[in-house]
């Protein structure tokens, strides 16, 4: 067993709490790093090899590079909890179980990077990890790990929980930035990037929940340390979600690089009884489709490349024998015309389109004109539209059809679907918009 | 009658204000904190946002229509909320969501008629290790995940929720 970071602490009990977390060595690093400066900061978290953890995989410390530099300008450190790709719940663990771990990275984070003030923009939903987080920050306040002159080392650094109310859009970080400025969440022409025009106008680093809590281990072990727990250009351990038809859903930590079969099998326990694996989603719902064929490959942004699908997020979901691939890429159309923010009308319309065309072949009333109906309506959301949301269905679409063709096909020509429903009382399967 | 915060809620409402450089990035937990106190999001609870906030009424519609957790119509005092996207679709999330429609007597997107329930179909709650899942948030603001649910024991489901409906406030009434 490869010894744990980021769920070190989700076995210990109250270890949301500052004095429990204390006791397992919590903040004992943050006299190292205030001994550090800039530069030598953002070169161990450039070595470490940390890519960012909320699906884009941006090298964290080139990010951190892009910050200007200027103390006399207010800069904004904003952490993205906005988890809400279908399929991921990692970020959820960290801010429920190990609280002061977050936190203990935005101090970090703010003392590398010269930040006054940051926002933990957390989705509304989760309540739980809200409270614990203000909790905890509380807790960091009367010890003096946040506030004025923290440590005495002259840092200044205020960190409050920002709740959200309710829109998947606001994960991407210029659409989380108008969020936290009250206005609805949508998303901002790049550039200029938010490390220059960010919140307030201000400069502001935007990161993953995930990728701030590996910040301590970055700067307690070296850079080197976690780039050595990965493979090529993906350092360090990663929470890896798995969910779907497996015998033991759930969070684990394991290295970079682990393939998707032995995350599988020692840690999901495998295909439940009675289920073959058909295909899985290797890092939420916005990434191609891939077949049991890829199950040994990497966990890795370039190696899931080269595999025909994406890292994203890590958290992996697993189908078998019973699942509808038609169905199922009618309900992600659902899911991302439901959240598409309505500013671009290509992934407004397109995404709603989509979905009537899918759920019609899956109703069993397609024409054999449809599937080229979609192709010819997804090309036209790709690539224009100001995110990347139109495209996150558009990928998943292309790819259910390439691969599983003959099924899109069966239900046009048989007018049914051949798959046990979702629904069991009613005939049709409806989706409430 | 003209609206106004209780103290609890006034002090809350000055902690969330002092967060920010401008009172319009206070509007999305000060909406939450309103549709707590007042049951939920009226045009009435808008406006005095807005007055509280010093923006334009517009700008406070405008947000509190995009956001899917504020409720622009009284709801029941246990919202049901069941996630039905991937991993939930996988793992029964549907069968759960028909068994509340057969349980409570009504279709998902509708409220019983003593405004006891509402029952809503909602995206992925960042639960999926523990599908199938449904979030309920309770009239006086509390929100609370139930994960991992036997679809086959709804019955002692509805019995546990059932039992807090009498202590809490009926939406319809708050303001």
């Amino acid at each position: 067993m490869e010894e744990k970071y980021l769920s070190r602490h989700f076995g210990i009990d109250k270890a949301y709490n500052l004095d429990v977390y204390e006791q397992q060595g919590g903040y004992s690093t943050l006299p190292k790093a205030f001994a550090m400066d800039t530069d030598a900061i953002i070169a161990e978290m450039k070595k470490s090899n940390l890519r960012g953890r909320g699906g884009a995989g941006f090298p964290t410390g080139v990010k951190w590079g892009f910050m200007p530099r200027d103390s006399d300008v207010e800069k904004y450190l904003v952490v993205n909890a906005d988890e809400g790709e279908p399929g991921t719940f990692k970020d959820r663990m960290i801010m429920e179980l190990d609280p002061h771990r977050l936190i203990e990275g935005c101090v970090m984070t703010a003392w590398a990077l010269g930040l006054r003030t940051g926002y933990i923009f957390v989705r509304g939903e989760l309540q739980l990890a809200i409270r614990r987080l203000e909790v905890a920050i509380k807790q960091a306040y009367e010890k003096g790990y946040l506030g004025k002159n923290v440590l005495g080392k002259g840092l200044d650094f205020d960190l409050y929980v920002h709740s959200s109310a309710g829109a998947y859009i606001c994960g991407e970080e210029t659409g989380l930035i108008e969020g936290l400025e009250g206005k609805p969440g949508q998303p901002r022409m790049k550039p200029p990037f938010p490390a220059i025009v960010g919140v307030f106008n201000k400069p502001t680093l935007v990161n993953n929940v995930e990728t701030i809590a590996a910040v301590p281990f970055i700067l307690e072990h070296g850079g080197e340390h976690w780039a050595s727990m990965g493979i090529e250009r993906n350092g360090g351990p990663k929470l890896y979600g798995l969910s779907g038809h497996i015998n033991k859903p759930g969070v684990y930590e394991a290295p970079s690089g682990i393939t998707v079969r032995e995350l599988l099998e020692r840690f999901g326990g495998g295909m439940r009884e009675g289920s073959d694996l058909k295909a899985f989603i290797p890092g939420g719902s916005s990434c191609a489709v891939l077949l049991p064929e890829s199950l040994d490959a990497q966990m890795g942004f370039e190696t899931l490349r080269e595999a025909g699908s994406s890292m994203g997020t890590g958290c992996i979901t697993f189908m078998d024998q019973t699942t509808c691939m038609v169905r199922l890429s009618a309900r992600l159309a659902h899911f991302y015309h439901h959240e598409s923010c309505g500013q671009c009308t290509p992934c407004r319309e397109g995404t709603g389109w989509a979905y009537k065309v899918l759920n019609a072949i899956e109703a069993g009333q397609g024409t054999p004109d449809d599937l080229a109906l979609i192709q010819d309506m997804i090309t036209g959301i790709a690539g224009n539209t100001i995110c990347a949301h139109g495209d996150s269905l558009v990928i998943p679409v292309r790819s259910y059809i390439e691969k599983f063709g003959q099924e899109f096909e069966d239900h046009v020509q048989n007018k049914r679907c051949p798959f046990p429903r979702w629904r069991k009382m009613r005939n049709t399967q409806r989706m409430s918009a | 009658m003209a609206l106004e915060f209780s103290d609890k809620s006034e002090d809350k409402f000055n902690e969330i204000v002092a967060r920010y450089p401008d009172t319009h990035a206070a509007l999305l937990p000060v909406l939450l904190l309103a549709q707590s106190e007042f049951g939920w999001v009226s045009v009435e609870v808008m406006d005095y946002v807005a007055t509280r906030l010093n923006l334009n009424p517009a700008k406070v519609l405008s947000t509190a229509t995009f956001y899917t957790m504020y409720n622009k119509q009284p709801v029941g005092k246990c919202h049901i909320q069941v996630c039905t996207t991937l991993s939930c679709a996988l793992n029964r999330g549907y069968e759960l969501l028909e068994l509340f429609e057969d349980r409570l007597e009504i279709n998902v997107g509708e409220t019983t008629h003593d405004y006891g329930y509402t029952l809503s179909e909602v995206e992925c709650l960042a639960a999926c290790g523990t599908a199938p899942m449904f979030q309920v948030t309770w009239s006086d603001g509390e929100i609370e995940y139930f994960e991992d649910i036997d679809p086959d024991k709804i019955d002692g489901v509805l019995e546990k929720l059932n039992a807090r409906l009498s202590d809490l406030p009926d939406t319809r009434r708050m303001h």
